[in-house]
């Protein structure tokens, strides 16, 4: 026990991160049935913008900055990249959120020299050690999953339960009657893409608080993890995305203690083709039929 | 009019972007003097007028995994090139030029930025920081017939398989068994634990060498990769403690190195972090300040090894904003800063027992090159190896963030 | 179309065509093998290759996929390890032994019909062996993946491709694949004109290709699967077919890019690389095979040479150190490939060819009264 315990408390942290990235595809998926690629590079950028934030003043300034530029990220791609794509056919909306992910990675490029960028000041309190059941480890690593959690039953309330969140369902269910319902479809895309945004900005400071520095890459590896927890879970699905994200996170982090760790990333992608391939529609996922 | 409105949005996400990276624009932004700027503004004023220009080749890494390092050894030159801006070549005093091109880090852009230093009509190349990328430009150095000096490139491939390829380090054959050495004499373990990452041959053929080394002295060896761009290694160092590894053998590139170190102290591991020349570098040391954390690496020149060289470059550092940000911040003197400065008055050397600039000539003359650099002697063997036979260990300081000299170590 | 247009058409076709031959062996002629014009010319051709293999699946047959990194690391390495001259093996196999193959095609192949032509059809032997390699493993793995859909047939061949490259990096294959080393010492030719005849005439089997029975039938697929169902067309055959072929020359495209790079490392065959050359696809004209070889062209032959001032503080004789610094070559490119990709959806060529051209001004005028 005293063995596993280390590898599951690390797995369920990454678990976490996983799962406020896997939201924001999964959301996004659910109303425009877009693979938004861009999205890991919005969490790289929260990252970068941490990173230079915290240098220069102080957190309770940093943080809802950090907060806010992802947000307008996150709103701003929407609108320039996805909206004007709204009735051409899927590849070119695939391919423009490609483009987004290139632009963004290589503006980023530009912008640090093409060299990671150190967290000089990590945010204090969560990212001092503590000794857990005879394991070392960061406070935050525990503070994550809590804290995700708590922001997925928030955001479970939001949906369920407000004027905006039952928007969003008809949107998903529905695009074009929700439209004809008077549903202002453009703002409720765009909700979206905020409350996807605002979570990964939220993961990314818990991310970045464990890794010291920020690499234009970094945004890539736990994107594309987290959108296979969000297929895994059944894409569309809030609770499945976050099951998905936990259970990835522990899978990987038990596959390295079992000295595999050749294949920790492989493994998550032979998961997510098994998954494709037995059940498309994942854990919760909905059936969706094609319309002729 | 929408197309027009969007136009504008997409400017203003790309200002937005460009404004959170220019809000702390010293540690964002390195602007490169890159080509010939080093001749441009490193000369001292009253130097040069009309002389006629040797140019020599800088093929660096100065984005990628190794940028940090390849900025840093550009640096070396950069000073030596301000130190040294003329050359006398066969009674004419040549003005030098360093022509720099970035390579990236991987091999896939080796050849095109190869073929781009030899479209600039270059004498002699130096470079670069790592293997893979050196062995790719090898091919096209020696099809152009222009000799290359590598400054720390140290899989032997890079010249046993290169006519044209030289070098002023020393190689993974005598790295390894020395951090093996060490490892078991000096520290007194007999379990280590290696990682490296999957796709580097740099890490690899440390660990193979460090590996076969350890085992024969009669230790035990468990080795693992981690995926490129992993950043949790907590299971990693888990992995490592329950195997009873009283040493973390990682020869990865710093960005990796920094990662490591986080989580072996937020892990507690016990034992030495054990690092190659790739950790000499001051962001890994300074990484280390207030962790519990014990990082030992082995390298090519130790700060204090020549005071003036020091001072000297210390000096250049700080009046100069560029070079001290690409330096990582302060001025710390690195290994490869030393050994780029070496491997530039190598090639001095070198043009100057040439009696020309002419590239073959230059390269037949480079076997018996003899210069005292101020990280030793260099000679070149057979192969074009320099004959090194020591490597320097330094020791993290967890409370100044600088390298203590530990001791020189052979192979034993 | 009529007879005489076609005839037409493929005069004009064949005057530029001999037009670039006779550019690249006038280069080939006048500049060192090692100059950057060669080089470039000879990764550009590669890229075209590649290029058109992928718009032959994503543009004629309407299959996103992302997985053409991963069949040009199979034909990458078939490519590399067989062809490693034997007396070179020890040296690049350092640390397996000189690995478990202990013979080179070029040098199997010179024992029989002597040096020069033995060497070169060992050569081109390699290349075929990973283009088919390539293609078993697109139908391989095309059995589960193709009955998806659009995106998610797009993510499942991205990790399929990162898959392939995990395995590659193992050691445990270490004495075929080298591990995590490169693969290197392999020949090369030397012309550039040699990639320009061998990709042209890989590049013109995909044009016969589209324009035989099967290209329509993947283009009725690519307009609409269902009508196309219903016209009695075999969506599965035809999606693998689509598939394994465009995989088949994605394969030999590997090959050629081992050939130019001189090295081989798993580690480049990133889902950037498919990217990269998805957004070559996009900037040519989905679904237009003369647009993706201009686009490999001009995008090639700026990004590794031309627009390199961009990065390194001169460009065009302007001086500024501090805009034009590492990376601002491809934040540029990056801001015009989105606005090719929002405002000029069709890219340089939309779905047209080249003698299409021609024509163009007449359709115009045609199309006006309208």
């Amino acid at each position: 026990m005293g063995q596993i315990l280390p590898y599951v408390i690390n797995g369920v942290s990454v678990g976490g991160q996983y799962a406020l990235i896997a939201i924001g595809y999964t959301l996004v998926y659910g109303i425009l049935r877009l693979i938004n690629f861009a999205h890991g590079d919005v969490f790289m950028v929260a990252g970068l913008v941490m990173v230079y934030a915290t240098a220069s003043m102080p957190f309770y300034l940093a943080l809802p900055l950090v907060l806010l530029v992802t947000v307008l990220l996150g709103f701003t791609i929407e609108r320039v990249a996805y909206k004007p794509l709204r009735t051409a056919p899927r590849m070119s909306l695939m391919i423009s959120a490609i483009g987004v992910s290139y632009l963004i990675q290589n503006l980023a490029f530009y912008i640090t020299g093409g060299i990671p960028q150190p967290v000089t000041n990590p945010i204090p309190w969560i990212s001092e050690n503590v000794s857990l059941l005879g394991a070392s480890t960061k406070r935050v690593t525990l503070v994550t999953p809590v804290l995700t959690i708590l922001l997925v039953a928030a955001l479970v309330y939001l949906i369920q339960h407000t004027r905006i969140g039952m928007a969003m369902r008809a949107a998903a269910r529905d695009f074009e009657t929700a439209q004809l319902m008077g549903v202002k479809i453009n703002s409720v895309i765009s909700m979206t893409f905020v409350i996807g945004s605002f979570l990964a900005g939220v993961g990314s400071m818990l991310y970045f608080t464990s890794y010291p520095s920020v690499a234009i890459t970094s945004g890539g590896m736990p994107g594309l993890k987290a959108f296979v927890a969000a297929v895994f879970g059944g894409i569309g699905s809030i609770p499945g995305a976050v099951v998905g994200a936990f259970v990835i996170g522990l899978c990987e982090e038990l596959i390295k203690g079992l000295g595999y760790t050749t294949f920790s990333d492989a493994f998550t992608f032979a998961l997510l083709i098994v998954v494709l391939c037995v059940k498309p529609t994942g854990l919760f996922g909905e059936k969706v039929t094609d319309k002729v | 009019m929408k197309k027009l409105f969007a136009m504008l949005l997409t400017l203003a996400l790309v200002l937005s972007l460009a404004a959170c990276g220019g809000g702390s624009g010293a540690s964002g932004g390195s602007a490169d003097s890159s080509s010939g700027s080093g001749s441009g503004d490193a000369q001292p004023s009253g130097g040069s007028g009309s002389n006629p220009v040797v140019k020599i080749g800088v093929f660096e890494p100065q984005t990628g995994d190794n940028g940090p390092g390849g900025k840093q050894e550009i640096l070396g030159m950069q000073y030596a090139n301000y130190v040294q801006p003329t050359v006398d070549i066969g009674g004419t005093t040549y003005d030098v030029q360093l022509e720099i091109v970035d390579n990236r880090t991987t091999p896939e852009n080796g050849p095109s930025a190869a073929a781009e230093l030899m479209n600039r009509d270059v004498s002699v190349v130096l470079g670069s920081y790592g293997s893979g990328v050196s062995s790719a430009g090898g091919s096209v150095f020696q099809e152009a017939g222009v000799p290359a000096i590598g400054v720390t490139c140290t899989n032997p491939q890079v010249t046993s398989d290169c006519d044209v390829y030289f070098r002023i380090c020393f190689t993974d054959p005598f790295q390894g068994p020395a951090l093996a050495s060490y490892a078991y004499n000096g520290l007194g373990v007999t379990t280590a634990y290696t990682l490296a990452m999957l796709g580097s041959d740099y890490d690899q053929g440390l660990v193979y060498y460090f590996k076969e080394a350890f085992e024969k002295l009669g230790g035990t060896v468990i080795s693992e990769e981690f995926p490129e761009g992993s950043s949790n290694f907590v299971s990693y160092i888990n992995n490592a403690k329950s195997a009873g590894a009283g040493v973390i053998f990682a020869p990865v590139s710093t960005n990796y190195a920094q990662l490591i170190i986080e989580a072996a102290g937020a892990q507690g591991f016990e034992g030495s972090l054990l690092g190659s020349d790739t950790w000499d570098n001051n962001k890994v040391a300074e990484s280390t300040v207030g962790k519990d954390v014990s990082v030992e690496v082995t390298t090519f020149y130790q700060e204090g090894g020549n005071e003036e060289f020091d001072a000297g470059i210390k000096e250049w550092m700080n009046a100069n904003s560029d070079a001290l940000t690409n330096n990582g911040g302060n001025d710390m003197v690195s290994a490869v800063t030393a050994m780029g400065y070496d491997a530039y008055f190598t090639a001095l050397e070198a043009l100057k027992a040439a009696g020309s600039t002419d590239a073959g000539a230059v390269l037949a003359a480079l076997p018996s090159v003899s210069y005292e650099g101020v990280c030793g002697l260099i000679e070149f063997d057979g192969i074009g190896d320099a004959k090194r036979d020591q490597a320097y260990i330094k020791r993290a300081n967890t409370e100044t963030g600088a390298w203590d000299f530990v001791k020189v170590q052979g192979v034993e | 179309m009529n007879k005489s247009k076609q005839k037409r058409d493929l005069l004009f076709l064949t005057v530029v065509l001999a037009a670039v031959l006779a550019v690249t062996i006038a280069m080939d002629m006048a500049l060192p093998s090692y100059h950057i014009a060669i080089k470039v010319v000879k990764k550009a051709t590669v890229y075209a290759l590649v290029a058109v293999s992928m718009n032959l699946l994503n543009g004629f047959t309407g299959l996103f996929s992302l997985g053409q990194a991963g069949f040009m690391l199979l034909g990458a390495f078939s490519y590399g390890v067989l062809t490693i001259p034997v007396d070179k093996r020890p040296g690049v196999y350092q640390y397996f032994d000189g690995g478990a193959i202990k013979f080179s095609l070029p040098e199997v192949f010179a024992g029989v019909f002597g040096d020069t032509l033995g060497s070169v059809i060992g050569m081109l032997a390699a290349l075929l062996v990973g283009g088919i390699l390539a293609a078993l493993m697109a139908w391989l793995i095309g059995l589960p993946v193709l009955r998806l859909k659009s995106d998610y047939l797009a993510i499942a061949t991205l990790g399929f491709a990162e898959i392939l490259r995990a395995f590659f990096q193992w050691n445990a294959l270490g004495p075929i694949t080298n591990g995590s080393n490169l693969l290197k010492s392999y020949p090369d030719f030397t012309y550039a004109t040699a990639y320009v005849i061998l990709a042209g005439a890989l590049i013109a089997l995909i044009v016969l290709l589209i324009n035989s029975t099967y290209g329509r039938a993947f283009k009725a697929i690519r307009d609409d699967e269902v009508a196309a169902e219903a016209m009695g067309i075999n969506l599965a055959r035809h999606k693998r077919m689509a598939f394994i072929i465009s995989s088949f020359f994605a394969g030999i495209g590997g090959g050629m890019l081992a050939m130019y790079n001189g090295t081989i490392a798993a580690a480049s065959f990133k889902s950037t690389m498919t990217y990269e050359i998805l957004l070559i696809v996009v900037i040519g004209g989905i679904g237009s095979i003369s647009g993706s070889v201009i686009a490999s062209f001009l995008y090639i032959i700026s990004s590794e040479w031309l627009l390199r001032g961009l990065d390194s503080g001169e460009f065009l004789g302007v001086k500024a150190p501090g805009l034009f610094k590492n990376g601002f070559r491809m934040a540029v490119f990056s801001v015009i490939i989105m606005v090719i990709v929002l405002f000029f959806r069709k890219g340089l060529m939309g779905d047209k060819e080249l003698p299409d051209l021609l024509r163009l001004g007449k359709r115009r005028k045609e199309a006006a009264p309208k």
